[in-house]
């Protein structure tokens, strides 16, 4: 009967939607790993969901389809599920949900076996994140730092082009460059064929595939599978990071398809369900995955989360993005708006979020205007949106002339701050000159947020670098008119 | 935690779901009663008992128990250690020392048995201050040790002990193991008295008597202490959805606030924002005395990495904490970030027992809880004697920022003082997002004296004078949505100026500027004092003498204005004078040319 430190019982007494329960179990641990294996021999995976003396609940993460009550064996494996990791054997590989080879190669089989849920880190173990990466997009640059060690999600919805902007910043982070190690874990949950296909086919082309992890649950791949694979490729990045001091960046698409495998199971245990049935617990199991980013202290590595969910209905008080946006340090969300104008990445800055980008930017990582900058077009950005919301009830035509030129910036800083192409790499100064450029729009008794000097250093050389086509139509106009609407919220 | 040696291990594990396992043969087991799990000795709290079965709540990861493994009742319930070497330390919800664990297991927080709460190994330098023989009253002191730099620790008999001290120990060093006195009581037992003292954290420490906040809890933050004050010992709310600021104004009333000492208790947070401030606290100076702020701090961290139910105890074990450091005379303010997460891992933990749920999921008694908790909050006469104080600030985290949800609602039965944080202010980088429609201070009219005392003014009619104006123009910029700003009448260009120059001028408040990041109560009058003479002067001369608004907005003295807050300290006034000069002599130039 026994096999390997488990046990082995046959026929199940009940199966229901992932789940299979099976009775008269001994000696049998919480979390344990279970193989469940059909008529025909065919092993599945499962994990224990609860036990007592006499049941255990599994669920299968290959599903339930064509087990049968009665000849159904089941073995406990005596171990929660682990994963041996080293580095020969993981970079450049591609595996799937559950970490088996894809790509015709071995299992990875040296290394220690580890743990896949990981151990919560101890926050006096933490070290601060704070270097700045660069990643080439100014929306993100300027307004939404990313910094090394980081968890910044993309929300999006179907339909828009987050895949592509992923990609982007992956290719142009800096943090693949100046020679440190680095390594790109890539977590597919749920994801269609072509977009997995398109990743793969960009760290193809920048060079970077042998430097990349890829654990691939495809939309038609077994749902409950999901659970497994981020943190399979966690478990990896972890040991590439603080290990391996290699600097991590980890690629999660899309969270809302984990989470509605989540859901899926705690609907067939009968739980209890908080808001749009997800299980009460959605919070914590979701932090027990984003919080595996970060560094430690006295260890080289770090772990940069790139998270991607795509809001249903584009709802951002929707559960999956808004506990996600609790427990990561900020959000980029992208905008069908801007999308529809042609605007790419179509970031909407206004609800974006970098919570550590204060400590990652300044005199010594950046500039010293940088944060200063990033706050007046915040405040005139949104100040633009307000007159934008008047002009469509107005019209265009009745604004203040003070108000015509918000409209020209907001107009101005979607389609040349914002916007940009696919493979523009802008560094940090050029975003920053660029932003002061399009301030330059406003009238500088306008600017609450910066500094005296620094307009006088920054600021007026954009204005005499601009284009001269590009100045303020306003200016002719007499002063009162420009002055009108002046303090206007 | 000290735990009992093994000697009953009868009882053993029938059933394990999450955080939640059920234990046969627990007659003996009592309600809350603290209970060990297996070799490895994780730690866990009895929640319901049912005929000789009991369940249990464990404050670690159960993955990997197995039924059948045997649960040692611990005799005592869920209890914090008090003594000195908990100021400037770190603890996880159920006061597991994290520096210790770090130095002592890594990186990683493995479960199991751990070190105790306070470092046993580590002498204080007692000072006693009573002589053997005299007749001793529960919470009485009997000596002190310099705990840090500016606390002082005042040792302290256990509240519920009354007798004679039969003996004291000399001035000197001593361990929180060592015996320091001896106490016999009414029944002639005698009991020894140590450096520290357990005390259960699910019961309110006991006081002589309350008494009404009258104090501020003064923080610098000037859209708090002016507009929506909260008094020493009181409570307050901050809800807010993610990316409102929650946290950083946690941060700065816990940097600010004018109490002898902090408990923060990052409650189902990020990991990340405890590093931060781990790394800021021990290089920022405190305001008022000058030594590192990490001196009055004590932080309490389960982040949301952490076991869930430990997350649930977090917020008694701070609360417990802050109340022993109240009994020696001090002023507390305990941060809690978020509550939100402590009532999440109520329902989770309510879940798993199929209790039945009441609105979203959570369970009937968490309004009972939240009043539990928050009612500790006040201002006492300890058993010694002192005046001290607990106040209370909890954060909250409303799904979808929708303040209808049965946390913030339930909260807001419970608190005098309540913040809201406000999406829209957020999102064009205003901060702190306060908003003042729907925030409001119970507390107005019990700190008025100090105000009035400070400033020499009165302060409530300043407040009344500037809220007026904000209301006013809260209903204007309804009309100025539909219609442009341009459509209104002067005197109501007026308000909707006289409103701007207060939001811009004085409620904004960064952070993260040096000078700004703190506001005196005198920089906050005379700031405000110069704005509302500013509009009373606009008032006078647009409506009075038709001199158009454009024409005051171009005064010089408005970019004195917007600069003020992040030029001047406050410490001298000197210069806020001038600027209320120049204003009054541009307006009375002004009046010239145009009349």
């Amino acid at each position: 009967m026994t096999v390997g430190s488990g046990l082995q019982y046959i026929g199940l007494f009940r199966v229901q939607g992932p789940l299979v329960f099976v009775k008269g179990v001994k000696d049998v641990g919480f979390g344990e790993i279970a193989e469940v294996v059909t008529l025909e021999g065919k092993t599945r995976l499962g994990r224990v969901l609860s036990i007592s003396d006499e049941l255990a609940i599994i669920e299968v993460f290959e599903g339930t389809v064509g087990l049968s009550a009665i000849n159904t064996k089941v073995r406990f494996l005596g171990r929660p599920f682990e994963y041996r990791v080293s580095a020969e054997e993981v970079l450049g590989r591609v595996f799937d949900g559950l970490g088996r080879p894809l790509d015709g190669g071995p299992p990875p089989i040296a290394g220690k076996a580890r743990n896949i849920n990981g151990m919560p880190v101890n926050p006096v173990a933490r070290a601060y994140p704070q270097d700045f990466i660069q990643t080439g997009i100014s929306a993100i640059d300027a307004m939404n730092s990313l910094v090394r060690g980081q968890k910044l999600p993309i929300f999006s919805g179907s339909g828009l082009p987050h895949a592509h902007f992923a990609a982007q910043i992956v290719r142009q982070s800096s943090l693949l460059e100046a020679g440190k190690k680095f390594a790109i874990v890539f977590a597919a949950m749920g994801t269609k064929h072509e977009e997995v296909q398109f990743f793969r086919k960009d760290f193809e082309e920048s060079g970077s595939l042998k430097k990349v992890v890829m654990f691939l649950n495809l939309a038609d791949d077994p749902s409950i599978e999901r659970l497994i694979t981020p943190r399979i490729a966690l478990t990896v990045a972890e040991y590439l990071a603080f290990e391996e001091n290699m600097h991590v960046l980890v690629i999660l698409t899309d969270m809302t398809n984990y989470c509605e495998a989540l859901r899926e199971v705690a609907a067939s245990k009968g739980e209890i369900p908080s808001r749009k049935g997800y299980p009460g617990y959605l919070y914590s199991d979701l932090a027990s995955i984003y919080e595996r980013a970060g560094r430690i202290t006295n260890i080289g590595g770090s772990i940069t989360q790139i998270p991607i969910l795509t809001m249903p209905d584009d709802d951002i008080t929707h559960p999956i993005p808004d506990l996600t946006g609790y427990i990561t340090e900020g959000q980029i969300v992208l905008d069908r708006g801007l999308f529809q104008k042609g605007i790419y990445p179509p970031i909407n800055v206004l609800p974006s979020l970098s919570r550590l980008m204060s400590d990652g930017i300044g005199a010594d990582r950046t500039r010293e205007d940088h944060q200063n900058l990033s706050s007046q077009l915040y405040a005139f950005y949104a100040q633009a949106k307000r007159v934008e919301r008047l002009a469509s009830i107005i019209g265009e035509e009745d604004l203040t002339a003070r108000d015509r030129l918000f409209l020209k910036f907001s107009n101005e800083f979607e389609r040349k701050f914002i916007n940009q192409g696919a493979y523009e790499n802008r560094t940090i100064f050029e975003t920053l000159d660029r932003g002061w450029e399009l301030a330059m729009i406003l009238p500088t008794r306008d600017f609450t947020r910066v500094q005296p000097e620094e307009i006088k250093k920054y600021g007026s050389k954009a204005a005499v670098d601009a284009d001269p086509g590009y100045g303020d139509p306003e200016n002719g106009k007499p002063e009162h008119e420009n002055e009108a609407g002046k303090w206007k919220d | 935690m000290e735990r009992k040696e093994a000697k009953d291990r009868n009882a053993i594990i029938s059933e394990i779901n999450g955080p939640v396992i059920k234990v046969r043969h627990a007659r003996s087991f009592s309600m809350n009663e603290m209970v060990v799990i297996g070799e490895e000795e994780l730690l866990g709290e009895v929640i319901e008992i049912f005929g000789d079965q009991a369940t249990v709540q464990v404050y670690e990861d159960t993955t990997g128990l197995k039924p059948g493994l045997f649960v040692q009742g611990q005799g005592l319930p869920l209890f914090a250690e008090l003594g000195p070497g908990i100021v400037g330390h770190i603890f996880d919800g159920t006061q597991k020392p994290l520096s210790a664990m770090y130095r002592d297991s890594g990186p990683f927080i493995r479960v199991g048995k751990t070190a105790v709460a306070l470092d046993r190994d580590k002498a204080w330098y007692f000072k006693p201050q009573i002589l053997s023989g005299t007749k001793i009253m529960g919470g009485q002191m009997i000596g002190v040790v310099q705990e840090t730099d500016r606390i002082a620790h005042r040792v302290m008999i256990p509240p519920n002990l009354n007798g004679r001290l039969m003996e004291i120990v000399p001035e000197g060093l001593y361990t929180v193991a060592e015996k320091i006195a001896a106490i016999e009581d009414e029944k002639g037992e005698v009991h020894e008295i140590k450096l520290y003292q357990k005390w259960p954290v699910r019961q309110i420490r006991p006081y002589q008597k309350r008494i009404l906040p009258d104090k501020p809890l003064f923080t610098g933050q000037r859209v708090i202490d002016f507009f929506f004050p909260l008094a020493k010992g009181g409570t307050a709310a901050i809800p807010g959805g993610f990316g409102t600021g929650k946290t950083i104004t946690q941060h700065q009333l816990s940097k600010w606030a004018d109490a002898n000492i902090i408990v923060y208790i990052g409650c189902g947070e990020r990991g990340n924002e405890m590093a931060g401030v781990l790394l800021d606290f021990p290089n920022l100076p405190d305001p008022i005395t000058g030594r590192p702020l990490i001196e009055r701090t004590i932080f309490i961290a389960n982040t949301s990495d952490m076991a869930v139910a430990a997350r649930e105890a977090s917020i008694y074990t701070g609360i417990t904490i802050a109340e022993y450091y109240r009994d020696m005379g001090y002023h507390v303010a305990l941060m809690a970030d978020s509550t939100s997460r402590w009532a999440e891992a109520l329902r989770e933990i309510a879940g798993r027992l199929e209790e039945m749920p009441a609105e979203e999921g959570f369970p009937a008694y968490l309004a009972t809880r939240l009043a539990q908790f928050y009612e500790r909050a006040g201002v006492v006469i300890t058993h010694g004697g002192e005046t001290g104080s607990v106040s209370i600030i909890g954060a909250v985290s409303p799904p979808g920022s929708d303040f209808s949800e049965p946390v913030t609602q339930h909260t807001k039965r419970y608190v005098s003082t309540f913040w809201a944080l406000d999406k829209e202010l957020a999102g064009a980088r205003y901060f702190p997002a306060v908003n003042y429609l729907n925030s409001y201070s119970g507390y107005v009219e019990a700190v008025a004296q100090w105000w009035q005392r400070k400033a020499g003014l009165d302060w409530v009619k300043l407040r009344n004078q500037a809220l007026t104006i904000l209301k006013e123009d809260a209903r204007l910029m309804n009309i100025v949505k539909l219609i442009g700003e341009d459509a209104l009448p002067d005197d109501q260009k007026v308000v909707f100026h006289g409103a701007q120059l207060i939001k811009e001028n004085f409620l904004q408040q960064s952070a993260f500027d040096p000078i700004d990041t703190y506001s005196a109560a005198e920089k906050q009058v005379v700031m405000l004092q110069i704005i509302m003479k500013f509009i009373e002067r606009m008032q006078d001369t647009v409506v009075a003498h038709r001199i158009p608004v454009y024409r005051i907005m171009e005064l010089p003295i408005l970019e004195e204005l917007g600069r003020m807050k992040v030029r001047y300290k406050g410490d001298d006034l000197e210069p806020f004078k001038k600027i209320l000069n120049r204003l009054e002599e541009q307006f009375d130039d002004l009046f010239k040319r145009e009349t």
